[in-house]
């Protein structure tokens, strides 16, 4: 599948969960901050693409769940560099250049864009 | 008032499919304020279910289903409506049908779609009536705390959410439960 067609399904998956209009999905929109995505439309979204794509989504597969709960990797508040590294290496998926200036915790869920969700899906169907 | 938005189950096929049926009736202390006579603007009576407690009913159908697939050790709670489209009225001496299909369920929660009928006992040759559908998302207490790396809330550890009401419910419908 070419990643533009990877793009059309997964607009048309973030228009149901988050109930946006077609144009504000856009590459770089992020999840949580441009299209208004809530802790449980994140589950949602899990479900949509894992019908749409038919593939099954392991719990901190897309999102970094396990990551966030283990006490090494995050302190104060903040993502340490160690907890840093271990999600850049299970979310390859995702781009943290943004998050890595000011890593805390509560905010790692504005990384998360359209491209981010996109990208996952082309290296989980590129591995099938 | 025990808050029970389901009669009874009807139909159990485990971790897939399950069918439950409510009967609207004028017994029930809400209708006669939903609605009310308006004197004033002329208007009398018009008892009518409302469309939150039909999705609730759908809800509890969901998650019984969701439940009934982990033998109630999970904490299902309802934490999305995505869709919820209702096209008629569900009024005294109508029964409402509600069949909640799960389409994924799994350690985090559960994605159901829900079909509502409504069979009006004065006209049964028309039989049960699609009049909706409703899309809902459950979460597993335990597990998801709402979702991507939330923690904070304090949960009892004992399984709150299927109670006696629950359990009586299930009983009589035919559904082993401890």
């Amino acid at each position: 599948m070419t990643r533009d067609a990877i793009f059309e399904k997964v607009r048309e998956v973030l228009v149901d969960a988050l109930a946006v209009d077609e144009d504000e999905v856009t590459a770089k929109a992020s999840l949580v901050d441009d299209l208004g995505a809530e802790s449980i439309d994140f589950l949602d979204i899990v479900f949509k693409l894992e019908q749409t794509f038919g593939f099954k989504i392991a719990q901190g597969e897309l999102f970094p769940e396990n990551v966030m709960k283990d006490p090494k990797y995050v302190k104060d508040g903040k993502v340490t560099t160690e907890g840093l590294a271990r999600l850049k290496e299970r979310l390859p998926h995702v781009d943290f250049a943004s998050f890595e200036a000011s890593p805390e915790i509560a905010k790692v869920a504005t990384v998360f864009t359209v491209d981010t969700l996109v990208n996952f899906v082309e290296n989980k169907l590129n591995k099938a | 008032m025990r808050w029970m938005w389901i009669d009874r189950v009807v139909e159990l096929v485990p971790g897939q499919k399950l069918v439950a049926v409510k009967g609207v009736s004028l017994a029930e202390e809400h209708l006669h304020d939903h609605f009310a006579a308006d004197s004033a603007r002329g208007l009398a009576a018009a008892p009518v279910m409302p469309a939150s407690l039909i999705i609730e009913g759908m809800a509890q159908s969901g998650g019984i289903l969701v439940g009934h697939a982990e033998e109630f050790r999970q904490k299902v709670i309802l934490a999305k409506i995505g869709r919820a489209e209702l096209r008629r009225d569900a009024t005294p001496g109508t029964t409402l049908r509600y069949t909640a299909t799960a389409e994924r369920i799994d350690a985090q929660g559960a994605s159901i779609k829900g079909l509502v009928e409504l069979f009006d006992h004065a006209k049964p040759g028309e039989g049960y009536q699609a009049i909706g559908q409703i899309e809902l998302v459950f979460s597993h207490l335990d597990h998801n705390m709402g979702g991507a790396g939330q923690t904070g809330s304090e949960f009892p550890s004992h399984n709150f959410v299927f109670g006696e009401g629950f359990k009586t419910l299930l009983r009589s419908s035919g559904i082993a439960v401890s």
